[in-house]
């Protein structure tokens, strides 16, 4: 399956999604957050440089919110990679968290991991398994391990009908090996080497509850496939890109929406990321997330703009930035790179 | 009223908390603790309760079951066999209802 952008389809480009949410009807974002007295959002301080190494993928999974995928060529440069490390040298950033795309395939993603944990700062990958499996990435497992960095892998069931559904066929099969190396490689065991899954619905409704979904996935996985892992986190799909394409082909776009502004949970909003997340395209430009990213909505006006400008101006404080698609985050249980926000089964549509 | 059965009555359904509000708040909390996860998972709950919606035949527990079931993340095959369990259930209903009918037969019958 090729991109949207490769595809040409008009959902590629940034402005035509933000005007297909503003269609559903929606209210902005930021008008809600003013209503219950949460305006304006603000980043204080930053836990987690988020970077984005590029697009390029070994998958095309249909929710893809980055439109991912073995025809995008857009990786980070050596130059932009060093300006990741001398940021993190500047400041302390405690955590740095790579993702794509398939970060992995990206020639600076070992550079960008031996550097920073040289500089002893915890160090996530956004792995979606299968890349374990392919032509010279057989020491992935091996080199993770070695760096003790944090594996976070999509596997969005632990059923393969609902994987294949969503990630590409064949890809439950080849995510179950790509788990078993790094089950082999000392992940998940309870040796220190951290190894979270993450859930996304298969479809256009919220997530379940986190702790119970959790348990499914543990008796499930253990039993049918001797796999142990650390923690499940639930993520909601966000309704832009590809996702956003899959709604608008499927129309249900607006009954989406609209369940995420229903479920709009004011307890979710002091756990959003972008309040403690700088993130970092492949060019180097800066956003307040990588779905803000997708869009191309920067940070802020007057706040840095890029590497090179935060590596000169030093300000890490700024207003985040928020469109309808930010009602993603909020949603019933809250949705984060880290999982759900707030306390779980806040909203299910349920007789009740 | 245009039909029995309205869609959008699903969304009123704590219009029944109206009139009698500590009835309402007893059974919400008991439905509450119900489905806690517990000895069987959300999913777990959720689909038997999506076969007995099915069973009592409810559209509006078909209606929120479908959504709770995909929500913990049971797939359409594990839904499907929760149907086929209160179908086989309710056509064994029905067919050990005949031990009672062949009873009354063989005592009248020559």
């Amino acid at each position: 399956m090729p991109s949207l952008l490769a595809a040409r389809h008009p959902l590629s480009r940034p402005e035509e999604q933000l005007v297909a949410l503003a269609r559903t009807g929606a209210p902005e974002f930021e008008a809600v957050l003013r209503e219950r007295l949460l305006a304006p959002l603000h980043a204080d301080h930053i836990d987690v440089l988020q970077v984005n190494v590029g697009k390029l993928c070994n998958q095309t999974c249909a929710h893809c919110h980055v439109d991912a995928g073995p025809d995008r060529r857009e990786i980070m440069s050596r130059e932009t990679a060093e300006k990741v490390v001398e940021l993190l040298r500047r400041h302390p950033i405690p955590t740095l968290d790579v993702t794509g795309g398939a970060p992995e395939l990206n020639p600076q993603f070992r550079f960008l991991v031996g550097e920073a944990r040289a500089l002893g700062r915890r160090v996530i990958d956004r792995c979606n398994l299968t890349v374990l499996g392919i032509a010279g990435q057989a020491d992935l497992a091996g080199f993770l391990a070695a760096h003790h960095v944090e594996v976070i892998a999509s596997l969005p069931s632990f059923r393969r009908a609902g994987t294949d559904a969503q990630r590409g066929d064949g890809v439950f099969e080849r995510s179950v090996a790509g788990l078993r190396a790094l089950n082999a490689a000392g992940y998940g065991c309870g040796t220190g080497l951290v190894l979270n899954l993450i859930h996304n619905p298969v479809g256009a409704f919220l997530p379940g509850g986190q702790a119970s979904l959790e348990r499914d996935y543990r008796r499930e996985l253990g039993a049918r496939h001797g796999i142990v892992f650390d923690r499940l986190l639930t993520i909601a799909n966000m309704p832009i890109s590809r996702f956003l394409e899959f709604l608008e082909r499927t129309g249900n776009t607006r009954a989406y929406v609209d369940l995420l502004v229903r479920s709009f949970n004011p307890a979710a909003v002091p756990g959003v990321m972008c309040r403690t997340h700088l993130s970092v395209g492949w060019d180097g430009s800066l956003y307040d997330c990588d779905f803000n990213q997708m869009l191309e909505l920067p940070v802020a006006q007057g706040a840095p703009a890029t590497l090179d400008a935060l590596l000169h101006d030093g300000r890490l404080a700024r207003h985040v930035r928020t469109d309808r698609h930010c009602f993603g985050c909020t949603a019933g249980a809250g949705s984060s790179c880290g999982g759900a926000t707030a306390g779980s089964g806040v909203l299910t549509p349920s007789p009740q | 009223m245009d039909t029995y059965y309205c869609p959008h009555d699903l969304a009123r359904f704590a219009d029944m908390g109206k009139n009698r509000p500590e009835l309402w708040a007893k059974y919400m909390d008991y439905y509450g603790a119900v489905f806690a996860d517990g000895a069987l998972t959300e999913r777990e709950k959720a689909l038997i309760a999506l076969a007995v919606a099915h069973g009592v035949q409810c559209p509006y527990c078909i209606d929120a079951y479908s959504h709770a079931c995909l929500e913990k993340g049971a797939d359409l095959d594990q839904m499907t066999e929760a149907v086929h369990v209160a179908n086989a259930i309710r056509g064994g209903s029905s067919l050990v209802h005949g031990v009672q009918m062949r009873t009354i037969a063989e005592k009248l019958g020559m």
